[in-house]
């Protein structure tokens, strides 16, 4: 009973944290840029503004439209609820692993990007498309810097490969794991939409991947669409930390090795989102015809993680 | 070296002035909008035929020294997206009905604020055969922000008065 | 109970289909044809899947034969034993439906083609199908395989009015009488001197044999096996016959017959030739990995409806492939666990791509009958006119881009997990091919789901792009209720995959040296593959996904504004909103196109036509662009041109002469009788 209160409140708490990440990052950034810049918890207030607000849809656009934004989030929010953010004892772990956790990433992008065709716009099928060319390439990097990390672990299963690093933390420096790593941020940084894939910043159509696809989104809908993508993002750093550091996790269901799985997730977020702030600061966007360069690079990291993983059994 | 010079500059950010006297409120405002936008704001700007003197000053206030996103204001590309629709220029004929479309997509509840003396009188370009007339022809304004062009401090003023606050810094 | 009826069933199976292709061919008006046809074709399909549950779920084959019928080679013998069994209710599960949509479908070939000709051709192509895993003799297996080959060929060329239509039906002619070539060969080659052909005497006699011959008979079953199914290279019959194929047809051509291809092989390889060294599961691994890349990337480019899902159809032969390679490598390094589990999820793959493949080409079938093209850049907007078309492939482009919780996903996880123990594996060189093998299926699936995102959005979301697409009409309640039966099971098959997967184990179990008992692979309602902790449960990933959108739902409702309004699509305040202004499909494929420009090599064509009195102003400009498939343009079209060049030259012995015609055969005739005496001398 009470691994499934862990497991709800674990849900409850990315659910609520998903947000205040992506105002830290902004704060971050604006703080870099010599700015002041808006308060970190600058998203719940326009979550909260938007879920206010009325929704205009277009006349050529089809029930899918509507029904886009719920499976977004909701596949999102499934994915959320199998990743191990603070516990690795739950009642979910077996319901889905590493890869389920990808596939339904991979659905939330896939019905944005059919609600991108839908209203009949250009920017729409533009975003779509791109989205779609990045998500299609990035995918064999993810499948292989998993398979990395289940070779060492023995399973994709997300519990045991969190257990595994514990009980051996010599592995977490392993060049497997190293290599799996770099191979996953770069991942991380085209699926969630981060420079230098694709900048979350823009106002020009023609940069835009997954901005261009929500632009005939507004209100409810809109919301919904963007507590996704800030979750999605959370997930990745989620994924990056607990996989790779997972010290702090908690192992048994005791308050105190929660509260201390809290603290030390808070501060591997922070962490990663100091990197990528840091690194969206310095680096400029890529055309979009020089991401699959990139995206072949980690698929290259990928290959040697799974190699020098191989190698060191 | 980019960062170093970051931790050089620090924060350039200058407590908000400007001139009360240049903003004519032109509406009533609702405690309502004021209330669910006052917060979080999502700006669309427009330029209806203008001069782009008024796009340069409005082109600081996303910069270090204004930085209109500590009011909880950003810009966003899509009137959908957006609560506050930004209007400058004389309303010139081919911009008179993007403009009309663009206010009719936007998501009520929605504001307007008119900047630049050719948003409220045409300016230098009343009379002539190209244009249509002040932008509160065409979509209902909120908040003029006179000037020519009006000063980022203004305009930034002019934003917060149609969400009526106060700026605290 | 069951040791009657299977054979009762068995015979009322054949009788439906015989009584179907007659009643055919009756001279009965066009709607009572179509009728009698389907009908013959259901009551068969069903009658074989009860067959078929009922030989698995009793676990006893059916046995039956009639030797008075074919005096030579052993007769008409028939057996049914569980991988038979499997891929019967595969037959009949994609038939009746596909029959049913039929009988709607061929109504608007009343007056142009011969009803009754497709009519009768559609049951004899079932009941050749049903025959075939049934065929317990090599040369029943050989007759009813080249029967079904014939009456498919003749279903292909059903419109033939259309030249690219006979062209195709060319092309499949050729290449399945050269596979046929190549499986009589294998067989002959492992028919024991003294014996006959009987399967279990080749079993003996391949049990015996050198490794060389085992591995001859191994390569030629594989091409010839390979190319009906759909294997890189001999692919290049698929995306011109599934398309130019009646839409019923195509269904079950793709989702039916390209899987006895894998039937083919498994019982060769599997059952006939047993456990081999690991370069045969190696070779399948690696045609099978070349086959779902080249399948996936071509399908990326086209704008034919149906030619993207014939190129798709090679891409899931491909994965299927894989599983089969991978099983038989596990076989031969003694890893019978991840043997059982490797092929289990190829089977499964194998039903759940005959499920969506069905589906979705009956739903290109049904915006076809409803806007007379194929061609994307000419459709759009059908989701409003024709919903129910609409949602049912829209169930089929998610399943077979494998996203959960549909079928797709489930057999793509279990192809993955089954992958998995291999990259450990310390024998040499299979680590870096499984690997490759991974990056490679993982790939494909990233790719496969956004050639269907462009198939379901282009074809049905935005605006009409032509007139015919804005006049569409939705289809008449057979095909309606076909489409709806096939997209309810691919629901089923992704759910009960708990309960699916321990029949799948049994099924392969036994075979090839691996254990009698399957290893338990489901515990309650989670998948577990052997050898590793990983575990998943579709069905509660399903409840999960419906519980958070109806979660949202309700908290939206409750908490958040109602208002909606319907406004313009926003364009940056132009003036009006033409199809012209839509993504077309070859704009939304053009990303990929660059990436993978060095494969496609495309040919383009600029004509740029300028004002004759100044060269600034520009009248119009032509864009002609052309991808040639890699193997037609480097393997086949060099090959085709080297044959009509030799049997140009042999032409020569056609003079016209009777008299060099009967010099001929008494020639021909000595050198028979010549090799007959010294073969039995």
């Amino acid at each position: 009973m009470e691994s499934w209160a862990i497991e709800v409140a674990q849900a409850a708490l990315v659910l609520g944290l998903a947000p205040g990440l992506v105002g830290v990052v902004r704060w971050l950034k604006a703080r870099l840029q010599s700015r002041r810049g808006a308060p970190p918890w600058q998203p719940y207030y326009e979550l909260r503004k938007l879920f206010g607000k009325e929704v205009v849809v277009s006349r050529n656009a089809s029930w899918l439209f509507r029904l886009a934004p719920y499976v977004v989030f909701a596949s999102t929010a499934a994915a959320a609820c199998l990743v191990p953010a603070l516990a690795v004892e739950r009642p979910l772990d077996g319901v889905g692993d590493l890869l389920v956790v990808v596939y339904l990433l991979l659905l939330a992008t896939v019905f944005l990007a059919l609600a991108g065709l839908d209203p009949g716009s250009a920017f729409g099928g533009m975003g779509s498309s791109r989205e779609m060319t990045v998500a299609a390439l990035a995918e064999p990097t993810v499948a292989l810097a998993i398979f990395a990390l289940a070779l060492s672990a023995g399973s994709t299963n997300l519990g045991q490969i969190v257990a595994r690093t514990l009980g051996d933390p010599a592995a977490a420096l392993s060049p497997g794991h190293l290599l799996a790593f770099a191979a996953l941020f770069i991942v991380m940084l085209a699926e969630s939409g981060r420079l230098p894939v694709d900048n979350p910043g823009t106002h020009l159509e023609l940069t835009m991947i997954h901005e261009a696809m929500v632009l005939e989104y507004s209100g409810r809908y809109l919301a919904l669409i963007e507590w996704a993508a800030a979750l999605k993002l959370l997930l990745f750093f989620a994924l990056l930390g607990n996989l790779f550091v997972p010290w702090g996790v908690a192992v048994a269901a005791e308050p105190g090795a929660l509260a201390l799985a809290l603290a030390s997730l808070v501060v591997k977020l922070a962490v990663i989102a100091i990197v990528v702030a840091l690194l969206e600061t310095r680096v400029a966007k890529l055309r979009l015809f020089r991401v699959p360069e990139l995206l072949s690079v980690s698929f290259v990291l990928a290959l040697l993680a799974v190699t020098s993983s191989f190698l060191a059994r | 070296m980019l960062f170093s010079k970051i931790f050089r500059t620090g924060l350039a950010t200058e407590p908000l002035a400007g001139d009360a006297a240049a903003i004519t409120v032109a509406r009533e405002l609702e405690g309502r909008t004021r209330r669910l936008l006052g917060r979080a704001l999502a700006i669309r700007e427009v330029d209806a035929g203008s001069c782009n003197g008024c796009e340069l000053e409005i082109a600081g206030l996303g910069g270090p020294v204004y930085d209109s996103e500590r009011f909880g204001i950003h810009f966003v590309a899509s009137p959908r997206h957006a609560d506050l629709l930004l209007v400058t220029g004389p309303v010139t004929r081919n911009m008179e009905v993007p403009l009309r479309k663009t206010w009719e997509a936007t998501p009520a509840p929605k504001l307007v604020v008119a900047v630049g003396d050719c948003a409220r009188t045409c300016g230098v370009f009343r009379g002539s055969y190209a244009v249509v007339g002040s932008v509160d022809r065409v979509v209902p304004v909120d908040v003029f922000v006179d000037g020519c062009p009006p000063e980022p401090a203004d305009i930034l003023r002019g934003i917060l008065t149609a969400l009526d606050r106060q700026a605290e810094r | 109970m069951t040791a009657e009826t299977a054979p009762l069933l068995c015979l009322l199976m054949v009788a439906a289909y015989l009584a179907g292709a007659a009643g055919a061919l009756a001279p009965l008006g066009p709607r009572l044809t179509r009728i009698v046809a389907a009908a013959g074709a259901i009551g068969g399909a069903v009658a074989g899947t009860v067959l078929a549950t009922v030989v698995l779920v009793g676990g006893r084959p059916l046995v039956a034969t009639v030797p008075a019928l074919l005096s030579v080679g052993g007769g008409l013998a028939l057996r049914l034993d569980g991988l038979g069994a499997f891929f019967l209710i595969l037959v009949g599960v994609v038939a009746a439906p596909a029959a049913l949509y039929g009988v709607g479908y061929t109504a608007a070939y009343q007056g142009r083609y011969s009803l009754r000709w497709l009519g009768a051709m559609l049951n004899l192509f079932l009941l050749t199908m049903s025959l075939v895993v049934l065929a317990d003799n090599a040369l029943t297996f050989l007759l009813t395989w080249e029967a079904m080959s014939l009456t498919s060929y003749f279903l292909v060329m059903t419109e033939h009015e259309r030249a690219d239509t006979v062209a195709a039906g060319s092309w499949y002619l050729a290449m399945t009488h050269v596979g046929l070539a190549l499986i009589l060969t294998a067989f002959v080659l492992l028919i024991p001197p003294d014996g006959g052909a009987s399967f279990a005497e080749l079993r003996g006699a391949a049990a015996t044999a050198s490794p060389a011959l085992r591995g001859l008979v191994f390569v030629l079953a594989v091409l010839g096996f390979g190319g009906k199914a759909g294997l890189v290279p001999l692919h290049v019959w698929l995306p011109r016959a599934h398309p130019a194929a009646p839409s019923h047809v195509s269904a079950l051509m793709s989702g039916v017959m390209v899987k006895l291809g894998v039937y083919g092989i498994l019982r060769l390889a599997l059952d006939l030739l047993g456990v081999g060294p690991a370069w045969w599961g190696a070779l399948l691994i690696g045609l099978g990995a070349a086959s779902a890349l080249i399948g996936v990337l071509y399908a990326l480019m086209e704008d034919d409806l149906k030619r993207l899902l014939a190129y798709s159809t090679v891409e899931n032969v491909g994965l299927v492939f894989i599983g089969v390679g991978a099983g038989l490598l596990f076989a031969s390094l003694r890893e019978p666990a991840a043997a059982v589990l490797a092929l289990a999820a190829a089977l499964y793959h194998a039903v759940n791509h005959g499920v969506f493949k069905g589906l979705l080409f009956l739903g290109a079938g049904s915006v076809a009958h409803a806007t007379g093209s194929r061609d994307m850049n000419r459709l759009g907007g059908l989701i409003r006119t024709l919903p129910w078309t609409a949602a049912c492939f829209l169930v089929g482009a998610l399943s077979i881009g494998g996203l959960p919780p549909f079928n797709g996903f489930v057999s793509e996880w279990l192809l993955f997990q089954s992958l998995l123990p291999a990259i450990g594996s310390t024998a040499p060189l299979v680590a870096p091919v499984m690997t490759l093998a991974v990056g490679a299926l993982a790939l494909t699936a990233g790719l496969a789901a956004a050639a269907f995102v462009k198939a379901f959005g282009i074809t049905f979301l935005a605006l009409p792009r032509s007139a015919e697409a804005g006049a569409a009409h939705e289809a008449p309640l057979t095909m309606r209720l076909a489409m709806v039966i096939l997209a309810v099971l691919c629901a089923l098959l992704g759910l009960g995959a708990a309960l699916i997967l321990p029949v799948l184990g049994g099924i392969v179990a036994g075979h090839a040296g691996l254990p009698r008992l399957a290893p338990p692979l489901t515990a309650g309602p989670l998948l577990l593959p052997p050898g590793g902790a990983a575990s998943m449960s579709p069905s509660l990933v399903a409840i999960g996904l419906l519980l958070a959108m109806g979660g949202a739902w309700l908290a939206v409702r409750l908490l958040a504004a109602r208002g909606l309004r319907v406004g313009e699509t926003w364009g940056c305040g132009r003036l009006g909103q033409t199809p012209r202004m839509e993504y077309t499909s070859t704009a939304y494929a053009e990303p990929l196109r660059r990436v993978f420009a060095e494969l496609y090599r495309p040919t383009e064509d600029l004509a740029i036509e300028v004002h004759p009195e100044s060269r600034y102003f520009v009248q119009s400009i032509a864009y002609r662009s052309e991808i040639v498939p890699w193997f037609e343009r480097y393997l086949y079209a060099p090959l085709v041109g080297r044959i009509a060049a030799w049997a140009a030259r042999a032409r020569v012995i056609q003079s016209g002469s009777a008299h060099a015609y009967l010099a001929y055969l008494v020639v021909a005739l000595l050198a028979l009788l010549a090799i007959s005496l010294a073969w039995s001398g």
